[in-house]
């Protein structure tokens, strides 16, 4: 077994490790904070699989961006903790078990029968720093990215009106007439 | 001028639709000269087509007026068209010309009547369907037509649907009856033409008769002929299915005169003997029919001697006469069916629009018991009834007598058996006719009040009779013994007579029905006027037969029993039992199996999104596996 | 070198653990936690299959997966926020107005 191989090893269960956590917690915080792990992990993987500039990102966007963006909002709703079993449908564990059993050995099967050949030239990605992936969105894919951009925008816009306050629901309903007085 | 036949169509077809869509804006006489003056134009063109015939060679009086393609399917052909023949045009002229009279008649019978306006559209559309059952030139055609009268009877005997009484129950029914009597025999028509359409390959009279005799074998004759049998005995009221035409008289008197007497119900005969090579061809049919008509002129005349209806006797003796007819074209004397059809045309108008006066001066009374007397209150109609039954009762040298004689004549030639029964029924014949005559009119008033209200008829109802009287009088000139102008007129349709008598037998069988007549009204004079102890010993002598006979021979329970019922019961059956058991019920199984699915797959709906995403992952699941192993 | 199959096995690894989780769990937010793992999974599946080929389109794919999961995050919490001042829970079982 080579060092990187162990490296792999390692961190692989580590992740895999999280990603449990983040299933079978009771606490919303702690599952916030296993899957926080599960995406440094995976950001360490990156770095391994000749992307520098993604586990960069991987860590700014995931780990800094968004699961903070769940913590505030486990702080802003409170956790609900008690919610693992759903006696009114728990058959559907047993089958959800199951389904992802089935999916893991089709999909392991699938790997291990169709793809042992070894990697081609790395050198073209250039281990995928900034430079080159910049290269590769500036240009081939200007398209994409702006509509990115745009999409990131509507988003924003959708998360601002989701969460104002009370008056979303009630909008439908209201007479044409405005309000007497708007306050909020 | 024969081109412009289809006017005979035409006129009675425009009254009956002018007074459809404008008569709510006529008057009342203007709807019933117009009906009367289409039918009457109708005569006047028939009368054209009689003369552009007369101009014709006797070999050329066959002629085919095409008017358009009614149906053409692959190779069959249903043309439009009219046949213009002696018998056709002789059947016009009868239509159309008592028509015309009954129709005059009717404007002065119907005057008081609400549904004036419906009357003669109704009258009209019958007058338009019985010239199209009579020109036509294909069997399909005049079963067009066949059907039209059998609608025009139904519609009118139905008249007074709403009424109801104890002698013919709900009018409607009546009407019903006769519709549903008729279609039996209907059936037995369309079977007939679609035998013919198979076996030869046309339905155009011109074409069957000139293939039927090489190809036609002589069992698909026979049962072509019997099928034209079954529909000749539902339309002309034989024997089994004379049912009917009793209970037809709860319909309006001229619509008794016109349809149930003069001419809807000689279309069996005119039918017969329009297919009179089919039924060459078919002999055993043929004498099937002869003796169908001969008994039917038997038991109804029976029953006619019991009538105590006025309308009823006379129905029961329309019934008799239609048997003689029958019986004639049956032994093959087509000419003379078409000749006692004729005068029994005019006479029994005649007597049926007098018994329809009666009835008007007596306020709807028909019972002859409540009558008598009636001759010094109506004289004329008493007249006009008289010569009426002079000429059914064959008194000699009314037309009646010989038309019926020609017909015993040619039955003597076929079997002497069944001139015995016609010999008779004429004495029957004799008997009931002038029951009629004397009961009402003679003697002393049975019931004062009836007497002192009764009236006589206005003009209008009385002129048209005394045309129809003349012709009942002279009518029996068309066909004179020996002379035979009616049989020479219509051999280029009916084909030359194959029964030819000896002078000797000629003259001995007139002579015997001439008394056969007298004799018969002799009898009823002794019974009915003088009462002579003897007539009434007659009478009681046959007193066991009496209940049997007044009960029509028990046909009308033994049909109610034997059909109605049964199919009562059955249709009961379906509505109460198969219908909403297994229609119903089948909807319903399908209505509730989906209820019930819906139900059950309504829970997968159940508004989870747990739910929805575990389907959506068993999807991606199968996916996968299908893409991986498959 | 680790072989690219070795990535792809742990990617379908957490790929399952985090769909097994979508559908037990019955806290919307950690049903978004595990949506937000799969999405993961996927990602280091394109970049070991960028390596594999040696091809940066896997990357960029990668990096717009990142974009869309940001986007996603920012609403999903939004109507979580919303839904909860509405009905004071977070249990998906009680979001069940689907079927209307």
């Amino acid at each position: 077994m080579t060092w990187s191989m162990l490296f792999f090893v390692l961190v692989g269960a580590v992740s895999l490790a999280a990603a449990a956590g983040v299933v079978l917690s009771r606490q919303p915080v702690h599952s916030a904070l296993f899957l926080l792990t599960n995406f440094a992990t995976l950001a360490v993987l990156y770095v391994t699989l000749e992307a520098q500039f993604l586990a960069a990102a991987q860590v700014i966007i995931y780990a800094g961006g968004i699961v903070i963006l769940i913590l505030f909002v486990i702080m802003l709703i409170g956790g609900e903790t008690n919610d693992f079993v759903a006696r009114q449908r728990s058959w559907t564990r047993g089958v959800a078990l199951g389904l992802g059993i089935l999916l893991l050995a089709s999909l392991s099967y699938s790997v291990f029968q169709g793809f042992n050949q070894p990697p081609a030239d790395v050198t073209a990605i250039q281990g995928g720093i900034p430079e080159a992936v910049g290269q590769a969105l500036f240009t081939q894919y200007l398209l994409p990215f702006e509509l990115a951009s745009i999409l990131l925008l509507v988003a924003l816009l959708g998360a601002l009106v989701l969460g104002r306050h009370g008056t979303v629901a009630h909008t439908g309903s209201q007479p044409a007439s405005p309000p007497p007085s708007s306050d909020d | 001028m024969l081109q412009l036949a289809w006017l005979l169509l035409a006129f009675p077809a425009a009254g009956a639709l002018i007074n459809t869509f404008l008569g709510s804006r006529f008057s009342k006489p203007t709807i019933g000269w117009i009906a009367s003056g289409t039918v009457a134009a109708s005569f006047v063109v028939s009368l054209g087509l009689l003369l552009g015939l007369l101009g014709l060679p006797g070999e050329e009086r066959v002629i085919t007026l095409p008017l358009w393609d009614w149906i053409t399917i692959g190779d069959f052909r249903a043309p439009t068209a009219l046949l213009i023949d002696p018998l056709s045009v002789t059947m016009a002229l009868v239509v159309t010309g008592v028509g015309a009279l009954i129709h005059v008649y009717a404007i002065g019978y119907m005057f008081d009547d609400e549904r004036f306006q419906r009357f003669f559209v109704y009258l009209n559309f019958f007058v338009f369907a019985m010239l199209i059952l009579v020109m036509s030139d294909n069997f399909l055609g005049m079963y067009v037509g066949w059907e039209g009268v059998g609608l025009a009877s139904y519609l009118l005997i139905g008249f007074w649907f709403d009424k109801r009484d104890d002698t013919y129950g709900y009018y409607a029914d009546a009407g019903k009856k006769a519709f549903l009597v008729n279609r039996v025999g209907d059936f037995g028509m369309a079977l007939a033409i679609m035998i013919l359409w198979t076996s030869l390959g046309s339905v155009t009279f011109l074409d069957v008769f000139q293939a039927a005799p090489a190809s036609l074998s002589s069992g698909v004759a026979t049962a072509i002929a019997l099928l034209l049998l079954l529909a000749a005995t539902g339309k002309s009221a034989q024997i089994p299915l004379y049912v009917w035409l009793p209970d037809a008289m709860a319909g309006p008197t001229p619509v008794s005169a016109l349809i149930h007497a003069a001419t809807m119900v000689t279309a069996g005969i005119y039918m017969i003997a329009r297919t009179h090579v089919l039924w060459e061809l078919g002999p055993s049919a043929a004498n099937l029919a002869a003796w169908i008509g001969g008994l039917t002129a038997l038991m109804a005349a029976s029953i006619a001697l019991v009538q105590v209806d006025l309308k009823k006797i006379l129905a029961y003796s329309t019934i008799s006469q239609l048997g003689y007819m029958v019986m004639g074209v049956g032994v093959g004397a087509y000419a003379f069916g078409i000749f006692h059809l004729i005068t029994h045309a005019f006479f029994k108008a005649l007597l049926f629009l007098a018994a329809g006066n009666v009835m008007h001066g007596l306020h709807g009374e028909l019972d002859i018991r409540k009558m008598g007397g009636l001759r010094e209150k109506m004289p004329t109609t008493y007249r006009l009834f008289l010569i009426g039954a002079l000429a059914l009762a064959g008194f000699p040298l009314m037309s009646g007598f010989f038309s019926k004689d020609g017909i015993l004549l040619n039955v003597f030639g076929h079997s002497p058996l069944l001139y015995a029964i016609g010999l008779f029924t004429a004495l029957l014949t004799a008997v009931y006719s002038f029951r009629a005559v004397f009961v009402p009119f003679w003697g002393q008033p049975r019931d004062k009040h009836l007497h002192e209200h009764a009236h006589e008829s206005p003009p209008i109802m009385t002129r048209p009779l005394w045309v129809l009287a003349i012709l009942a009088i002279v009518g029996g000139v068309l066909n004179l013994p020996f002379v035979l102008t009616l049989e020479r007129w219509l051999e280029p349709a009916v084909g030359e007579p194959s029964f030819h008598p000896s002078l000797a037998l000629e003259v001995s069988l007139l002579l015997v029905s001439a008394v056969v007549a007298l004799a018969g009204i002799y009898l009823a004079y002794a019974r009915y006027v003088k009462e002579i102890g003897w007539a009434r010993r007659l009478q009681n002598a046959l007193g066991p037969l009496q209940p049997l006979v007044e009960h029509k021979y028990y046909v009308d329970e033994f049909y109610d029993a034997a059909i109605v019922q049964p199919l009562k019961a059955l249709a009961r059956w379906f509505a109460e039992v198969f219908d909403p058991g297994i229609i119903d019920g089948s909807v319903h199984l399908i209505g509730r199996a989906n209820l019930a699915a819906g139900e059950r797959l309504r829970r997968l709906h159940n508004g989870l999104v747990p739910t929805y995403a575990l389907s959506i992952f068993v999807g991606v699941v199968v996916l996968v596996m299908y893409l991986v192993f498959g | 070198m680790v072989p690219t199959s070795y990535y792809l096995i742990l990617s379908a690894m957490i790929f399952a653990i985090g769909a097994v989780g979508v559908l037990v769990r019955r806290n919307a937010l950690i049903i978004l936690m595990c949506v937000e793992m799969m999405l993961n999974s996927v990602n280091l599946t394109l970049i070991a299959l960028s390596r594999q080929w040696g091809n940066l389109n896997g990357q960029v794919f990668v990096f717009m997966i990142m974009a869309v999961a940001a986007a996603e995050v920012a609403v999903g919490l939004a109507i979580l926020i919303a839904n909860t001042r509405h009905r004071e829970s977070i249990n998906i079982d009680e979001i069940h107005l689907l079927k209307w």
